[in-house]
């Protein structure tokens, strides 16, 4: 049951900067109303990390942009994307990436 | 109505916990795969309890970036809650200021839709203080279930996660990928129709910037400059949008 001190210091470091904007508005009380330009750009933010993260997942690999043909990874989203639209289900969808690729390993070896 | 203490608030947890026992599983065995310890996913999964942010954390350890990077970064995907928090804190006015440091603590995407429900069925508008139905012990109900059935998962993930071994033949190391681009897919389904097309810009804007900033910057602050630019030009996107469709 090993913890890094990196790991340890990320947590922590993670907690403090989550917990203020979990709490403080609900503390302060203060009926804060947030600037309707910053509430905007809140509800943008989910879908650009989570299409940078992508991005990164997919095309960067050891610091190099990978290819873009003969690269399996972007084939095996294609169901996982087709996945979650059609049955908006997160577990279904993961399961039929890792799957997805688990099968183009299986026929690259054959 | 349903009944407003402790128990009424983990009766109505129930969607959630059922979501969460699912994910949160999924998360663990994915923590896992990503190079993480059982007792350093629970760590995450008690201390931070954010799902996309435990991934993106996952993430961000597995390419061994500076914690400064993944601090900054988990405060910006974590920064939404500013969002929630405030919306839920007009009716929260009566009720002691502790209890509403641990009504935030736990706070989470999906809570709040819970806690949002029954404020709307109650007929509180957002200027209005909660009704008497809405109490801070229901609250804690809804919370306390939802983060131990997040806890649970992770830890039943995390603990099947590491005994599967050759994880790689298996696909296993993909399903950070897949949670990604699964997460991105729902959340883009969960904007509203007139956001849609700067939602499809936002996300290609994104994609671009972090694999050009990967490339020319070192540190693995792509990122964070991918989420920060894209974000902002959503905001540009969305003003123009609604200045054109006004008039």
């Amino acid at each position: 049951m090993e913890i890094r001190e990196y790991v340890l210091l990320i947590a922590l470091g993670c907690a403090g900067v989550t917990l203020p904007p979990r709490v403080l508005p609900l503390v302060l009380l203060a009926r804060v109303a947030l600037p309707p330009w910053l509430r905007i750009w809140l509800s943008q933010v989910p879908v650009a990390i989570m299409a940078a993260l992508l991005a990164q997942e997919l095309a960067i690999g050891g610091g190099r942009l990978l290819p873009l043909a003969h690269n399996a990874a972007l084939l095996a989203i294609l169901p996982v994307l087709l996945v979650a639209a059609l049955t908006r289900s997160l577990i279904g969808a993961v399961a039929a990436g890792v799957a997805s690729m688990a099968l183009l390993r299986a026929l690259a070896m054959s | 109505m349903s009944a407003g203490g402790f128990f009424g608030g983990s009766r109505a947890a129930l969607p959630v916990v059922l979501g969460y026992l699912s994910i949160g599983f999924a998360a663990g065995v994915v923590q896992r795969a990503a190079g993480l310890s059982v007792a350093e996913v629970m760590l995450l999964s008690l201390l931070l309890y954010a799902g996309s942010a435990q991934f993106v954390v996952a993430s961000l350890i597995a390419s061994a970036v500076s914690p400064a990077t993944a601090i900054v970064t988990v405060f910006f995907v974590n920064l939404r809650h500013l969002l929630l928090a405030s919306a839920l804190a007009p009716h929260c006015r009566n009720f002691p200021v502790w209890q509403n440091a641990l009504i935030g603590a736990q706070l989470t995407d999906e809570t709040f839709v819970v806690a949002w429900g029954r404020l709307t069925a109650a007929g509180a508008t957002p200027t209005t203080v909660g009704p008497d139905a809405f109490t801070a012990r229901w609250m804690f109900g809804l919370n306390v279930s939802a983060y131990a059935a997040w806890a649970l998962a992770n830890l039943a993930g995390a603990l099947l996660g590491g005994s599967v071994g050759g994880t790689r033949a298996l696909g296993f190391d993909f399903a950070l990928a897949a949670m990604f681009g699964a997460l991105l897919v729902l959340q883009l389904d969960a904007q509203p129709r007139a956001a849609r097309t700067t939602g499809l810009a936002v996300a290609a804007l994104a994609a671009l910037f972090s694999v050009m900033a990967a490339l020319a910057l070192p540190g693995n602050w792509n990122i964070l400059i991918a989420t920060l630019v894209a974000a902002t030009a959503g905001l540009f996107l969305q003003k123009w949008k609604s200045a054109n469709t006004s008039c």
